[in-house]
């Protein structure tokens, strides 16, 4: 009976954390209009939405389950090509290309987890490193497939489900992408309050506990980096149907640090983090980019040196937080 | 045949000598230091503005680098990296990729982003043939050298008081500091030893390392390489391990171009995998 009782219990409990809060309905909406009151902004909204997305996928990794890669973006590029040569090759519908891209991403994903299972932060960094690596060699040298340093061209983008077309006109590629971003972003947000989520922050707070009270941590650990590995492939697929060309820069180092910079500038485990990272990293991108486009990589280090120094896990959040801080003990001092 | 062997255990000795710092800092302090080879890039820097513009000669120009590296390695450690010790590998990895992006972009201000190359006295130029092996002069210097470091390093470590506290304090911290052995003061003298190690090694790879900006992300993952699948708790694993990929790059490059980048990678997560603690590191679990 009392066992029936703390099920519930715990079931209530689970419901009211994953309830939304009204900022994030505002969030949603003002996003959704976007698509109507920013009319020549939508190129920039298309890539912050696309690397958005991305930075959930590394988002339930890092944030949830405490996986640090630096590697991330073998999944990206390899889900691009897929969705890429599954267009020239089959069909152009795009949502049966981001579901192609996905599972085939998945399953890269699934193969390559086995790798990242043991050994430290370190280990894995190399590990996650090396894999990115390793795609990106194998993409440079099966140019007969994917163009190699040339980049592939000429993938066909016929309307999503046969209606809506979305090639080459801005405000409908935007409306498409925000779409799959919402509905991914979702079954996110599902996965991490469904009780497999909190087993993830069990394992990443202590590993060794969280075996004692029963979760397979080898099998939680699998099934995260699938999905976030399915996740950074339709990401990557997104990308493909939006540009016109495919190229080795989907793949490449600089890639993956780019999206740990935007996931740990919005802050990692609320996964909105990776959507404020992305807007902020590429705003800020378009504006100091503009100025000196070669120093753009001096201030991404200074801002990452920074977070590493003041802001653990909230990204500006925490930093905007001391400064309030330290503000409200200066005015409360008499 | 023998001068691809020949050129691999150039190579092969100038990673070392550029990331043996690198496998202290790891195995002492347990710091993830990417920035590493941004100070053999600023050792490399160092040498071609004494050698190419102020007439230093090239010799000379070695031990300047060295202390250069080392000065900023110093002042880096104290100001910088001290805040760190404590953090997590994750946080740790953050911070010194930010620095080398800001001293990549730093660098590519002030020195432009082309590759650089030092001006060598013309008798280190050119290769002699050596019962039919064709060795470059330069080569044969930086084996040399690299060796002389070897030996001395090995001195150091295995014969002095400062050497022994060291292993000390890399086998156990806690209670080398408990046998009143000063393990900060250890740490800052040896981070910029290995710094300055790096800017010499920098200086003398500036010719076959190609000095440019990006120089510490390009050559990131091979440091990374040698410290982790040589381990950490000795001199000789991180030795044996760069000669193995400096022979098997150039051999690599020399016989499979298109497969050279594949097979080393490929090899590094293997090794990862299946021996996290290193191939060559004693069987200890740390």
């Amino acid at each position: 009976m009392s066992s029936e009782d703390s099920v519930r219990e715990a079931s209530a409990a689970l419901k009211r954390k994953r309830a939304w809060h009204w900022l994030e309905y505002v969030f949603w909406i003002a996003a959704a209009a976007s698509v109507f009151l920013l009319p020549s902004q939508h190129a920039l909204l298309t890539q912050i939405a696309i690397w958005a997305l991305f930075a959930v996928s590394l988002d339930l990794l890092l944030g949830y389950a405490g996986i640090v890669s630096l590697g991330h973006a073998a999944y990206f590029g390899f889900g691009a090509y897929v969705a890429a040569l599954f267009a020239i090759n089959f069909t152009g519908e795009p949502v049966t290309g981001l579901v192609v891209a996905g599972v085939a991403a998945g399953l890269l994903g699934l193969i390559t987890s086995l790798l990242v299972l043991r050994g430290t932060d370190l280990t894995r960094i190399m590990v996650t490193i090396g894999i990115a690596l390793v795609m990106y060699e194998i993409a440079n040298q099966m140019s007969w497939l994917t163009g190699g340093a040339d980049g592939l061209t000429g993938m066909p983008v016929d309307p999503v489900l046969g209606f809506f077309p979305i090639y080459f006109i801005p405000k409908n590629a935007y409306a498409y992408v925000l779409v799959v971003l919402f509905a991914l972003f979702f079954v996110a947000k599902r996965i991490v309050h469904s009780p497999f989520g909190y087993s993830l922050r069990a394992i990443k707070g202590n590993p060794l506990r969280a075996s004692s009270i029963g979760i397979p941590n080898n099998l939680r650990l699998i099934a995260v980096y699938t999905v976030a590995a399915a996740y950074a492939g339709i990401a990557g697929a997104l990308l493909a149907q939006t540009t016109p060309v495919v190229s080795l820069t989907y793949i490449d180092f600089q890639r993956s640090a780019d999206v740990l910079l935007m996931l740990i500038i919005g802050g990692t485990g609320y996964l909105y983090g990776g959507i404020v990272g992305s807007a902020l990293f590429l705003i800020a991108q378009k504006s100091i980019g503009n100025v000196t486009p070669q120093y753009w990589e001096f201030w991404i280090g200074f801002a990452l040196v920074v977070i590493a120094l003041f802001a653990r896990d909230r990204g500006v959040f925490s930093i905007i937080e001391r400064i309030v801080n330290a503000l409200g003990k200066r005015n409360a001092k008499p | 045949m023998l001068t691809i062997l020949f050129d691999g255990i150039a190579y092969g000795m100038l990673l070392f000598v550029i990331a043996c710092g690198l496998a202290v800092t790891l195995g002492l302090m347990n710091f993830v230091n990417l920035a590493h080879g941004a100070f053999a890039m600023l050792g490399g820097y160092c040498a071609w503005l004494l050698v190419n513009f102020y007439g230093v000669p090239f010799f000379a120009s070695l031990p300047i680098a060295f202390m250069f590296a080392a000065m900023i390695g110093l002042v880096a450690e104290r100001t910088l990296y001290v805040h760190f010790y404590n953090r997590s590998h994750f946080e740790q990895v953050l911070f010194t990729i930010g620095l080398v992006f800001m001293t990549a972009a730093v660098v590519d201000y002030f020195m432009g982003s082309q590759q650089r190359f030092i001006n060598l006295p013309s008798y280190l130029q050119g290769r002699f043939d050596f019962f039919g092996v064709g060795i470059g002069k330069y080569r044969l210097l930086i084996i040399l050298i690299c060796a002389l470091i070897v030996i001395v390093l090995q001195v150091i470590l295995g014969y002095t008081r400062f050497g022994s506290r060291l292993r000390a304090a890399v086998d156990d911290q806690r209670v080398a500091s408990g046998l009143g052995i000063n393990v900060n003061w250890i740490f800052a003298l040896t981070f910029a030893f290995g710094c300055g190690l790096a800017g010499l090694g920098g200086a003398l790879g500036a010719e076959i390392l190609s000095l440019e900006p990006h120089f510490p992300l390009k050559y990131m993952i091979y440091f990374l390489i040698v410290v982790s699948v040589g381990g950490t708790s000795s001199i000789t694993g991180p030795f044996l391990a760069s000669l193995l990929l400096g022979i098997g790059d150039v051999a690599g490059k020399y016989y499979a171009p298109r497969f050279g980048g594949f097979v080393i990678y490929t090899i590094m997560i293997v090794v990862l995998v299946l021996r996290p603690q290193g191939l060559f590191a004693r069987g200890t679990a740390k």
